[in-house]
């Protein structure tokens, strides 16, 4: 991967509304039967898409307009239900790849995940999330910028403050979202914490 | 003040604290299965990285199983692959996988406690959600992404934040009929699917104090349906006799060690909440999902409810809901149509699931409804041994339900057991989002195994109080 460092998002939008948007909605169950992550991208949000389709409308997501999408502007507890990464790997992968999500509130479990894979998830209140949603479905030109040093996200005219809790922030602003390097760090503590616990060798 | 047992296990597993913030934070035990595993694997292989305690981690196959019949290879192509990876993976790094070949297969939610892995006292963690399972036990357990597993295979640790607890005390006791699962589903009705976000929610008062094993794994595994990543009970001697003697318990002086650890871990007396809910075990009837989140129930003699119940926030999603359903907001949940009635799940796949409905069809001699299909998936190879050593196959087959083979199977159907269109099912399971039960269009009701039962005879949602008469 190119520079890992995550400062500022910019680029055309596409908002999903409504609460709770849970991950099998994300990538519905059948598409998990796989080895790899690869494929996932098509199949976000299949079952909306299919289903909105079928009732005559359209879902963002099928909307060509959209297609060149980086910023996700979603509502409240995006991403709840289950832990498997393949939701957002589904949406880095739809095509030119979700790189940030701005949003009411996230699943805790989703916003890690997402952390993991270096894609900021940051909240704003319910009236900017709401006055960025009209925007961005006014104009699928309209570029967002997701400034997360500033804790800005810019559209058109308008600022609105964003925010992330300050350790997974300080993490993608600083390019340490890969974990496992920084755990390795802490390798030769883990043996001495093991030691304190009276089960940790019962298996060995 | 004290300390909750969250606390103190937390503390006791921190290894240092992060840049960010996090803690890194020892697991104690790691369960893998064949869906979120694969690619952490390929990732570690990718950076030339080993598994630091192979004898930690213990693998299973469950989402992918086909119930009919485990004959490899499966029908499945994909399944068929996602389970030769995993086994080449377990071999390659020395991890013990519960194989269907020696009879430790099922539920990794099912398997970990039954084989005694799980203690209290222990950090568990797996790539699924449904582990806040195993907080049963007096764990702090968690699911976990897929670069999660990696960084757990390759580290034995993770990069955590410390969570607040919130004391949810249910006292009283609970009225003939209702269940663990109506329990669950209750607090996560009046907390709301979002309630338990930044939480770890410790279950207490004297309904769970009364509460079997298995019935406090019912209610710790639908912790996350309430946006709680984990919930635990503090372990006591019921907890204590239960994993006694287990294949993997300790024995001898190390279990007396054991104990005492235990003991040390539990929540002080004078432990500091965040928050504290009280529930009266009295207000709690068997409640019945009408929508497309684990919070939109009722009791079930209540209706679906009116538009006008919610406030703005919740309007969209139960628009939603009602379009998804197709239920009219105010009839009664109560004789709408059941085409599939499903017992089965890591909420309620267990011993005493089955055996409660086992006592219920016998008592009343009644057979499922015609056209309801009915399915009974035992949790895991071991819960399946016991339920025919007891004869309870029997009963269920003369009652007209399938009798599986062990697995996940319709609680997300990514086996070959699926609705079909818009079918409608009584679901023992835990989530009753769009599409979850394997048609896009398919419609999930949440209820206990025993209104399940009652769904199935009835061929139609029904209260089990009056089918199977009980008081
Ligand atoms: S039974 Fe359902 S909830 Fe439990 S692990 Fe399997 S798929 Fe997940």
């Amino acid at each position: 991967m190119s520079d890992p460092k995550r400062t500022t998002i910019a680029g055309k939008a596409v908002t999903i509304t409504g609460n709770d948007i849970d991950t099998d909605r994300i990538i519905p169950a059948r598409f998990l039967r796989c080895v790899t992550f690869d494929g996932l991208g098509e199949h976000a949000f299949e079952d909306d898409r299919k289903q909105l389709s079928e009732g005559g409308e359209q879902h963002p997501f099928d909307d060509p307009a959209r297609a060149a999408s980086r910023v996700l502007v979603v509502n409240a507890n995006f991403g709840c239900g289950s832990s498997r990464e393949h939701a957002p790997q589904a949406l880095m992968r739809w095509n030119d790849g979700i790189s940030a999500i701005v949003g009411e509130s996230f699943a805790e479990i989703f916003f890690g995940n997402c952390v993991a894979l270096g894609i900021p998830c940051v909240t704003a209140s319910p009236e900017d999330v709401r006055t960025l949603q009209v925007a961005v479905a006014a104009d699928a030109g309209l570029e967002v910028t997701v400034d997360l040093e500033a804790k800005q996200a810019r559209f058109g005219d308008h600022s609105i403050a964003v925010d992330m809790p300050g350790g997974a922030r300080g993490q993608l602003l600083s390019g340490r979202w890969d974990s496992t390097a920084e755990l390795l760090d802490g390798k030769g503590a883990v043996s001495d914490v093991a030691k304190g616990l009276p089960y940790f060798a019962h298996w060995k | 003040m004290g300390k909750s047992l969250y606390e103190k296990v937390f503390d006791k597993h921190v290894v240092r604290t992060l840049d960010s913030g996090q803690h890194q934070l020892l697991m104690g035990l790691h369960l893998i299965h064949e869906v979120t595993s694969p690619q952490a694997f390929a990732m570690l292989r990718e950076r030339g990285l080993s598994v630091l305690h192979p004898e930690r981690t213990f693998a299973t196959c469950d989402h992918i199983i086909p119930t009919k019949s485990q004959l490899r290879p499966f029908a499945d192509d994909l399944a068929e692959q996602m389970l030769v990876e995993l086994e080449r993976n377990c071999q390659e790094h020395g991890i013990r996988y519960l194989s269907p070949d020696d009879g430790e297969q099922g539920v990794v939610h099912v398997v970990g406690p039954e084989l005694g892995l799980t203690q209290p006292g222990m950090t568990v963690c797996c790539g699924d959600s449904h582990t806040s399972t195993h907080g049963a036990f007096g764990a702090i357990a968690f699911g976990i992404g897929t670069s999660q597993v990696r960084d757990v295979l390759a580290t034995q640790t993770l990069a955590m934040a410390k969570l607040k607890v919130r004391r949810i005390q249910v006292d009283g006791q609970l009225r003939p009929g209702v269940y663990a699962k109506d329990v669950a589903l209750y607090v996560i009705n009046q907390l709301g699917v979002q309630g338990g976000v930044g939480y770890a929610y410790e279950y207490a008062g004297t309904v769970f104090d009364g509460f079997s094993m298995e019935e406090r794994m019912t209610v710790c595994n639908m912790s996350i349906e309430g946006g709680a990543r984990c919930g635990y009970v503090n372990p006591d001697e019921t907890t204590y006799a239960y994993i006694k003697g287990r294949q993997y318990a300790p024995t001898g002086d190390a279990w007396d060690a054991a104990v005492g650890y235990w003991e040390s871990m539990k929540s002080d007396a004078d432990a500091a909440y965040d928050d504290v809910a009280r529930i009266a075990a009295e207000d709690i009837e068997p409640v019945v999902t009408w929508g497309i989140t684990p919070a939109q129930s009722t009791p079930v003699g209540g209706k679906v409810p009116e538009p006008r119940d919610f406030g703005d926030n919740e309007r969209k999603v139960v628009e939603e809901a009602y379009a998804y359903m197709d239920f009219e907001p105010g009839s009664p949940i109560a004789g709408k149509k059941v085409d599939v009635a499903f017992i089965g799940s890591c909420t309620n796949g267990r011993f005493s699931d089955f055996e409660e409905v086992v006592k219920h069809l016998r008592a009343s001699g009644k057979k499922v409804a015609e056209g309801v299909r009915a399915l009974v998936v035992p949790g895991s190879q071991k819960v399946r041994e016991r339920l025919l050593e007891a004869g309870y196959d029997k009963v269920f087959e003369q009652a007209g339900f399938e009798f599986r083979e062990a697995g996940c199977s319709m609680c997300l159907a990514m086996n070959p057991d699926k609705l079909q269109g818009r079918e409608l099912c009584a679901s023992s399971s835990n989530r009753n989002f769009k599409g979850r039960q394997g048609s896009p269009t398919g419609r999930t009701l949440l209820m206990s195994p025993v209104m399940v039962a009652a769904a199935a005879v009835a061929g139609e949602v029904a209260d089990a109080r009056q089918v199977f008469s009980i008081s």
